[in-house]
């Protein structure tokens, strides 16, 4: 077990009065795996992700829980110690690749400085590396490209370039919030190859964050569904694709348009957005939205349950 | 509106090899003042009623083409015809009484509605610039057009701010369609959307097209949203368009190998990845088109590019009924 996260809860005091943003959410992550974490704007799949790589350093937030990296406890780890561990062994990979690189140094001096931040080795040997990475991921002129300055690349070629600096030391986990939202098509189709060739050849653990179903169904080993902060639903792909238990995961599933066969004349739509963290519905959060909600839906907040494939619904018992 | 044959089968809005060129760069500068050609050579008709569908990746131009097309920018070649008459060429002031028929519906609602004004003042705005409607007339219509994008009459009175992304857009929605116009222009209306606000929007502008018999342009990158809208599709690279057919056909026997590229790429839900589908990854990326590539400005990318691509631009032709492709060797059956 490479990360195991139990009961996590992440609070905000804002000026509007305390904001949930994540309310219990519990995942087990093996060597190798690939977990795409599903949701919507405001599912709280982000925040849930920078508690765990430590980054949530607002005075306002409180976190709650366990978080638990091959057994060791996260929560509560001074920032020294979790400096170590991040961009080293946990690494991550964000949206925009401009925030997660400077425009004043070349790519090759960028990564370099993040191997020599963590290993001791020479600067020559660190540049050496680097140029290796950027063949990884498939730089077309590896040795070109480590002389250019990030604005000089493509935004697909960015976020390649910061996907070599996130491998630079090997890690065990790798952390990647919405790396292809940004990117066109036919490049985001290039990423998704990198990062299964990735977990092949290092055998590193995955989460990718995104909102996009059609990629974590390519993609992951495991998904987890989020709403309003809470897990709806989580499984393995091919269980929670062909048999998708949560009303919610269904709807979502139902009101993506088809790509190939029948056009349906409507789509089938969900009703109303997403609810405001402030004002959390009463029960289930999405019991607004729901076509089969009933009374115990109005008042108490339905659980998980202990199953592989397990929905939090009070019709799915 | 009574709509004869001939009326239908005339476009209601076509263009002629229209280009649009941004000039940068300075003078000073080592390479000097340059062209970037955004739009090159787009021969397009949209008849009546229809719904074209624009693709491409970014910085393929087509949201530069969606804003010719509604003379929010000057095109700097070619024409541009409404109904049959030249608009490329005509002042502000004479397209005044154009621009109640032609409107546009933007990505982002919250950037394209003032902050500072109640949201029934910016769906009567175009009312009171338009028409001469009395207050009261334009109270009315404005009544009515928020029940037809499925907000409340109460929402009058609120702020932008004070909605959701998805109301926004039916905010936007209704600003566009107050004037009764022949033909919208959506560029990417469903993009800043949450997934399950999304169908909502596109349920929405389906009926109202049916109701007000509205012509669409839309535009989105999101290609399984296209389909579901679009009766015709454009697909375009680097400023020009590629392939243009039926939306059925283009996506289920893609002719272009950009077209092929593309609608391979996108990820689809399936219980066992991989099934059927098989993705075409290209090399490298999208051109710059400051110095776009000689001969079919795809074959660096290509997969089945020979040397003829390299020198020879292909035309876009009609090579089926109905299917026109820009490429040497077309997969047509």
């Amino acid at each position: 077990m490479i990360l195991s996260v139990r009961d996590l809860r992440v609070s905000f005091r804002t000026e509007d009065g305390p904001v949930r943003a994540i309310d219990g959410v519990s995942f087990d992550l093996e060597e190798g795996e690939i977990l795409g974490v599903v949701g919507e704007s405001g599912s709280g799949k982000t925040v849930s992700l920078l508690a765990v790589m430590g980054l949530i350093t607002d005075p306002n937030a409180t976190i709650e829980g366990s978080i638990s990296y091959k057994g060791r406890e996260l929560v509560g780890l001074p920032a020294r110690e979790l400096r170590r561990l991040r961009g080293n062994e946990i690494a991550m990979i964000f949206q925009d690749p401009m925030t997660a690189l400077t425009p004043v140094y070349t790519i090759g001096w960028q990564i370099a400085e993040q191997i020599r931040a963590h290993r001791s080795v020479s600067k020559a040997k660190a540049l050496e590396r680097a140029e290796q990475l950027l063949a990884e991921v498939n730089f077309p002129n590896p040795h070109e490209a480590m002389s250019r300055y990030p604005h000089q690349l493509s935004g697909g070629m960015r976020q390649r370039a910061v996907i070599a600096m996130a491998l630079s030391c090997d890690p065990a986990l790798l952390v990647a919030d919405e790396p292809t939202t940004a990117l066109d098509v036919t490049v985001q189709a290039g990423i998704l190859d990198l990062v299964r060739k990735l977990r092949a050849t290092h055998n590193s653990a995955v989460v990718f964050i995104t909102h996009d179903m059609g990629v974590v169904s390519e993609l992951a080993d495991k998904v987890m569904v989020m709403y309003a902060g809470r897990v709806v639903e989580r499984g393995d792909r091919a269980d929670l694709f062909s048999v998708p238990l949560h009303p919610y995961t269904q709807a979502l599933l139902g009101s993506i348009p088809p790509l190939t066969g029948e056009k349906p004349r409507r789509l089938p739509a969900i009703p109303g957005s997403p609810p405001s963290l402030l004002r959390l519905p009463q029960g289930c959060a999405f019991g607004p939205r729901c076509p089969v909600r009933y009374e115990p839906c109005a008042t108490g907040k339905p659980d998980l349950g202990t199953n592989v494939h397990a929905a939090a619904c009070f019709r799915v018992a | 509106m009574g709509g004869s044959m001939s009326d239908n089968d005339r476009p209601i809005l076509e263009t002629r090899s229209l280009g649009k060129r941004f000039s940068i760069g300075s003078r000073f500068s080592a390479e000097g003042r340059r062209a970037v050609h955004a739009v090159d050579n787009v021969s397009l008709a949209v008849r009546r009623g229809e719904t074209v569908g624009l693709v491409g990746e970014s910085g393929c131009g087509k949201s530069t083409l969606a804003r010719c097309l509604v003379r929010l920018y000057d095109i700097t070649d070619g024409e541009l015809l409404f109904e049959g008459e030249d608009i490329a060429s005509k002042s502000l002031s004479e397209l005044r009484p154009l621009r109640r028929r032609l409107q546009m519906v933007f990505q982002d609602p919250s950037a394209s509605l003032n902050p500072r004004r109640r949201v029934g003042d910016l769906v009567a705005e175009p009312l009171r610039i338009h028409s001469k409607l009395s207050s009261r007339a334009i109270a009315g219509r404005v009544a009515e057009l928020f029940d037809l994008v499925g907000l409340l009459p109460d929402h009058v009175m609120r702020y932008p701010h004070e909605f959701s992304g998805g109301q926004r857009q039916r905010v936007g929605i209704a600003r566009a369609i107050a004037l009764n116009p022949d033909l919208v222009v959506l560029d990417e209306p469903v993009s800043a959307l949450d997934v399950s606000v999304q169908a909502q929007i596109v349920n929405l502008l389906a009926d109202l097209q049916e109701k007000l018999q509205l012509t669409y342009i839309f535009i989105a990158h999101d290609l399984s949203v296209v389909r579901q809208v679009s009766t015709r599709i454009a697909v375009m690279y680097l400023g020009s368009i590629v392939e243009e057919g039926p939306a059925e056909e283009v996506f289920t026997a893609p002719a272009h190998p950009y077209s092929q590229a593309l609608i391979s790429a996108v990820p689809v839900v399936e219980a066992t990845p991989g099934g059927a589908r098989k993705r075409i990854i290209l090399n490298g990326d999208v051109p710059s088109p400051l110095k776009p590539p000689s001969g079919c400005r795809f074959h660096p990318r290509c997969p089945i590019a020979v040397e003829r691509c390299r020198t020879e631009r292909p035309e876009l032709k009609e090579r089926q009924a109905g299917r026109k492709v820009a490429c040497h060797f077309p997969t047509l059956s």
